[in-house]
């Protein structure tokens, strides 16, 4: 049995040391070849080349677009939950309440929007050549980075006028967390868009479900509603959506104000976690076989 | 000892027809409801019912397809459309996964499928060279070390700063074959890309890929082009239905493939000819190229099937590209099994003097006439050769097939005649003297 088993082993030894690629039926949950990824970070870089290359030749105002999008939400949002619904934003200009929210739900929201769509956008090329399919989200999350740098300089502006018409918000220390929040958004919507890529590639109806869900997920974020006004009891579960930390983290590192707690950080990065790699996997399931169903 | 680089072993493919899945949720959801109680799926095709089993939705692009090609082999793989080629490289490519079965592969690859891909037109030559190149497998700095070549190769310096939206289409098959023709890998797959552009480019593209051919990398080609695949391919797998039906010298497979793959009707135009020309051909300097063979009968008419005791016209148009001093129309009949059963040539007619034979540039017609109560009632079949001496054969093997049917002789009623040949023979018959009587005791 002993022998038998060390044969075999000596046998996969040599069959991976003769072949440097061994195709087959079989559709290993676990097979995510990561390593052909990192082969493959030129490819990243020229996508997001691309893709920004593109943005400016195609559109008139270019740039222009990052910073109207948020500054008209957020005006919206302080007439109607600041002015006529007067929900409270923790004693924080509404202004500014709305726009750190809309300017960090923006990344989270974009990047969503777009890797769920992976391999719908992608079939044409997909169908043609092979390289790990991961890279086209990865850079989908990257080039947004740029956007989101805009807009962060957008906030950053309005920020600094406030505080210099007198205002009493404040940074914290916790403004060094900042990359780590970028961060943490960026895994978060790369799991959770590639996890629903996934499904799109089997039920279209997602995509249109998808616009619906980003829109109620931003509600459930503390974008509008800050979590200091939800009931205690509830506040657990409402921080199981790891964006709801996200935010409250970022309003709080800016103006000092929100529900900051090492539990509701640790919990928001477990869901985080689970949600990337439950979209990795799922995905890499998905790439391999997807050409036959699209 | 030359290394195995590739191992296929049992490969299939299963595809379904039509849809997969209802391809929406609810409906998916809905089956799922009906089965958990029991009920009927109201979402099934009624053919699920009827059908004997499930399968009738399924098929198998490809079927227990096993292979190994050697280091430095360039491996031809023919087959009509829906034969399961392209199939076969998208799994060897890692596009799509086989059902059952296993491939091995020993060595860096590069796939091209089509060429292009990724191509954005709003980005210029330049930064199009390197996302097609990446995509295709290449680093940075690889494309940035044979950027200059590439650009070279596609004939496009001045242009390589304009977005590629400007460039006409034969420009942009251009950059993106050039960009093809630098990828480097150990193993090459190639997918029918050099049938775009312009003959001149094809010429230049097929010119590159046997100099890739030389340096010893493995190559596998699919093509529909027996003319690429001849020269290129030493060996060649014929694909059936999905399965493999050969395995052999590429000659072989080729001659076997276009046998299946007769000209129908009783004429064979320029494009079915160039597709099934053999032999000693210069690709890059043609000097005699048909232009059409063709079945006629007395009249004029073309056909593929005569009676045995009508005339069958064989009527050849050629073309001399340039001055020719010595120039041969053969003629062959063959069976079906190619055995040869008839030859001649133009130049066994005594009346075709040397002015026949030494051609200027221009379109010849060249006829020979198979008389009438030659032939036994049953198939044949056309080879055609032009050969200008000690420079071009160009050969079409079966490239026609003609029926004659048996009409008869004065007493051979009901008699098929099937055997080649069915002349009518002069006898003679006379009595030997003395010897009646003996005859006649019998």
């Amino acid at each position: 049995m002993a022998r038998s088993l060390m044969l075999d082993a000596i046998d996969r030894s040599e069959e991976g040391g003769q072949w440097d690629l061994i195709i087959r039926a079989g559709k290993g949950w676990f097979d995510l070849h990561l390593r052909d990824l990192w082969r493959y970070r030129d490819l990243i870089s020229l996508f997001v080349k691309r893709d920004f290359a593109t943005f400016y030749k195609q559109t008139a105002f270019g740039p222009l677009w990052y910073i109207i999008h948020p500054l008209f939400t957020t005006v919206v949002f302080t007439v109607i939950f600041g002015k006529v619904a007067r929900i409270s934003t923790d004693g924080v200009p509404p202004f500014l309440f709305y726009l750190a929210g809309n300017v960090s739900w923006s990344y989270f929201a974009n990047c969503l929007n777009e890797t769920s769509n992976t391999f719908v956008k992608n079939a044409a090329i997909f169908g043609k050549a092979y390289f790990p399919r991961l890279t086209v989200p990865i850079s989908v999350i990257i080039i947004n980075l740029a956007k989101f740098g805009i807009q962060l300089i957008l906030f950053l502006g309005f920020y600094v006028y406030f505080i210099a018409a007198g205002s009493s918000v404040r940074p914290t220390f916790l403004i060094l967390l900042l990359p780590v929040l970028i961060l943490q958004m960026a895994v978060l919507s790369l799991g959770t868009g590639i996890l629903i890529s996934s499904f799109t590639t089997k039920y279209r109806d997602m995509i249109y479900v998808m616009t619906f869900i980003v829109q109620l997920w931003m509600y459930a974020s503390s974008v509008v509603i800050p979590a200091s006004l939800i009931p205690e009891r509830y506040r657990p579960i409402y921080m199981l959506n790891p964006m709801a930390s996200v935010i409250e983290l970022f309003r709080c590192a800016f103006l000092g104000q929100g529900v900051v707690n090492a539990v509701y950080v640790g919990i928001s990065w477990a869901v985080t976690l689970v949600a990337l790699f439950g979209g990795i996997i799922l995905f890499s399931r998905v790439e391999k076989s997807f050409m036959d169903t699209v | 000892m030359p290394r195995t680089v590739i191992k296929v072993d049992g490969l299939s493919k299963q595809y379904r027809y039509g849809v997969i899945g209802h391809g929406t949720l609810y409906k998916d959801i809905e089956s799922w409801w009906a089965r958990l109680r029991g009920k009927e799926d109201p979402n099934v095709r009624i053919t699920e019912h009827v059908g004997p089993g499930l399968d009738g939705e399924w098929f198998w692009a490809l079927r227990d397809v096993s292979f190994e090609v050697q280091q430095g082999e360039v491996l031809g793989i023919i087959g009509r459309n829906g034969a399961g080629k392209s199939t076969l490289l998208k799994i060897l490519s890692r596009v799509t996964t086989p059902t059952k079965g296993v491939a091995k592969i020993k060595g860096r690859i590069a796939s091209l499928l089509e060429i292009g891909t990724g191509f954005h037109p709003e980005l210029t030559g330049q930064e199009n060279i390197y996302l097609n190149g990446a995509i295709l497998g290449m680093t940075k700095a690889e494309i940035r070390s044979k950027f200059d070549e590439i650009v070279d190769f596609s004939g496009l310096e001045k242009f390589i700063d304009t977005p590629i939206k400007r460039y006409s289409s034969g420009m942009y098959v251009r950059l993106a074959f050039a960009v093809a023709a630098y990828l480097e890998p150990e193993i090459l797959f190639v997918d029918e890309v050099l049938a775009v552009g312009d003959v001149e480019f094809q010429k230049k593209c097929l010119g590159k890929m046997e100099d890739v051919a030389k340096e010893g990398r493995t190559i596998l080609f699919v093509s529909h082009n027996m003319a690429a695949i001849r020269s290129l391919c030493r060996r060649t797998i014929l694909l059936d239905k999905g399965e493999l039906l050969m395995d052999s010298a590429t000659n072989e497979a080729v001659a076997y493939y276009l046998g299946q793959n007769l000209v129908e009707g009783a004429v064979a135009s320029k494009a079915d000819i160039e597709q099934r020309m053999e032999g000693k051909i210069n690709r890059r300097n043609p000097s005699v190229r048909f232009r059409r063979i063709a079945l006629l009968d007395q009249n004029g008419v073309p056909k593929n099937s005569f009676d045995s005791d009508k005339d069958i016209i064989v009527s050849i148009t050629f073309e001399c590209l340039r001055a020719v001093r010595n120039l041969h129309v053969m003629v062959s009949v063959v069976d079906e099994n190619n055995f040869p059963i008839l030859f001649t040539q133009n130049v066994d007619d005594s009346t075709i003097t040397t002015n026949f034979y030494q051609l200027d540039r221009g379109v010849y017609d060249a006829s020979c006439i198979l008389p009438g109560n030659t032939f036994g009632g049953r198939r044949f079949f056309l080879t055609v050769c032009l050969v200008n001496l000690k420079t071009e054969h160009v050969t079409v093997k079966k490239i026609l097939e003609f029926e004659v049917k048996f009409q008869g002789y004065n007493n051979s009623y009901g008699e098929s005649g099937d055997v080649f040949f069915r002349p009518r023979l002069k006898w003679m018959m006379r009595p030997v003297d003395g010897e009646r009587l003996s005859i006649h005791q019998r």
